[in-house]
């Protein structure tokens, strides 16, 4: 597991920017903290890395919304378990198919039915305001091959 | 004859038909809400939205009807929102619309739920003069639109993050006040003290653009660190910091385009500080409000019918192939 600490939303941002190289066509990033942890700053980072030009706004209301960049990006909100379901209905994996990574905002409930392949990112608040605490999991065999170039993209966050 | 309309509206949580003649008078409007069935989710849950529409959807059609005591198959149109909204919802609505024209052999009117919130204030004010700035305000969507003329709409500046309805939503569930958290926010700020702390109001570099995401934090923070405040003066603090920005960008956004007025719109538009501030600045601007009464602010279908009659007018009857698209935006209908 790798640890990170960002300073401001800015610093989030430039977080959520570094990882966006190192996805593949099919990846599944997971996002997990509570309320204002950060998860929509997180994305709008990794969303600009990834070279998408929209605003990236909340997904909440229509549980996924997706973007054009260097691969189609798909942010989806599935804090609740049964959302889940509702967005592989919606054709997530289909879309993952064709070019494009999910951001997968989750609440903190045990995840059943996700692909095995996928990279955990935990992000907490801290006594400090504008500090946040991130973990990254790298799980299954596709994510923990990138470990080290993950540690490497992320090393000035590293304490 | 008047051109009668039944408006169908299923796009999130609400359940509605109206019918509307000549694109404001309101002959029934019937609201089946749902909010009861996804309280205990903290929020809208899309698939028991789409099957408490299919329950609901003709109950509510057959009392709008009745209400309004028309024969059916002398309706001007049916017309039904296509999006933007859940998907599933919104096939709800549209496919009875199409079922209910091909029945009655009634031409069908394809309606942009943002479009239809714009038209709720003419249904009270039919001879609105434009231009007008609209604040459209809901749980899913936030923006400052110049209404030049009938359907020729600009969309001056929108949320970069999360809706004012959305953020209302996630302060009310942080605070433990329940779903849906805009009421009940509005109810508890009467009694608390809107200076009490003086949130950050999200200002983006962009002029009419709203950001709400850190607002949302800000209060989290807030409220970890002082737990001894008084939860109706955060919800007081929280809404008066919402209310500044919704209006300050209304309200310059009328200043800068010559608009002759100001209307609102959406669920947040039902916001009684949001009202009174609006008219408090429209009174010292000189410029005209026009606040929607606040069933027509939430999700209705005479609004849809009003929209629809509109809609007829410019472009006749949306073909029956018309699908119901999720993401529609307001500059699409342009």
């Amino acid at each position: 597991m790798i640890t990170a600490l960002t300073k401001s939303a800015d610093d989030t941002r430039q977080l959520g920017a570094a990882l966006a190289p190192l996805v593949v066509a099919g990846d599944v990033i997971l996002l997990s903290g509570g309320l204002g942890a950060g998860k929509t700053t997180f994305a709008q980072g990794f969303g600009l890395g990834l070279g998408v030009q929209d605003d990236i706004v909340s997904p909440t209301f229509t549980l996924m919304r997706s973007y054009d960049g260097r691969l189609s990006l798909i942010h989806c909100d599935v804090y609740r378990l049964d959302h889940l379901q509702e967005v592989i209905d919606l054709g997530l994996p289909e879309m993952l198919d064709a070019a494009a990574v999910a951001l997968v905002e989750w609440g903190d409930v045990a995840a059943p039915g996700l692909p095995t392949d996928h990279l955990e990112t935990r992000i907490e608040l801290t006594p400090s305001d504008d500090e946040r605490w991130f973990q990254l999991h790298p799980v299954g065999s596709s994510w923990l091959g990138r470990t080290d170039e993950l540690r490497l993209a992320t090393q000035r966050w590293q304490s | 004859m008047s051109d009668r309309i039944l408006g169908i509206e299923t796009s999130c949580d609400e359940t509605a038909a109206a019918v509307v003649a000549d694109g404001h008078d309101v002959m029934s409007s019937v609201v089946s809400s749902q909010v009861d069935l996804h309280a205990t989710f903290g929020g809208v849950v899309p698939e028991i939205a789409s099957r408490a529409h299919v329950e609901l959807l003709n109950p509510v059609i057959g009392r709008a009807l009745l209400e309004a005591t028309v024969d059916p198959h002398g309706l001007a149109a049916v017309a039904a929102t296509v999006g933007p909204g859940l998907i599933g919802s919104l096939l709800v609505g549209v496919s009875a619309a199409k079922a209910l024209c091909l029945a009655w052999e009634v031409p069908f009117v394809g309606v942009n739920h943002l479009e239809a919130h714009l038209y709720a204030a003419f249904l009270e004010e039919p001879d609105l003069e434009l231009p007008v700035v609209v604040l459209l305000a809901s749980g899913a969507h936030t923006m400052v639109v110049l209404m030049e003329a009938h359907g020729r709409y600009r969309v001056l500046g929108s949320t970069i993050d999360d809706a004012a309805g959305e953020a209302f939503d996630k302060v009310a569930r942080f605070l433990g006040l329940g779903y849906p958290g805009g009421p009940v926010i509005d109810r508890l700020a009467k009694d608390g003290d809107p200076s009490a702390v003086r949130f950050p109001r999200g200002l983006p570099e962009r002029p009419y653009d709203f950001s709400f995401s850190g607002l949302k934090t800000s209060v989290v923070t807030h409220v970890r660190k002082h737990p001894e405040l008084a939860v109706a003066d955060v919800a007081a603090s929280f809404q008066e910091a919402v209310v500044d920005v919704l209006v300050a960008k209304a309200r310059r956004a009328a200043a800068e385009t010559g608009a002759k007025g100001m209307v609102l719109g959406g669920g947040v538009a039902a916001n009684s500080r949001l009202r009174e501030r609006a008219l408090e600045v429209c009174a010292a601007d000189g410029m005209r409000a026009f606040l929607p009464s606040r069933s027509m602010c939430t999700d209705n279908a005479a609004m849809v019918a009003a929209a629809g009659w509109w809609r007829l007018k410019a472009d006749g009857p949306t073909p029956l192939d018309a699908a119901a698209e999720p993401s529609l935006n307001l500059a699409t209908t342009v």
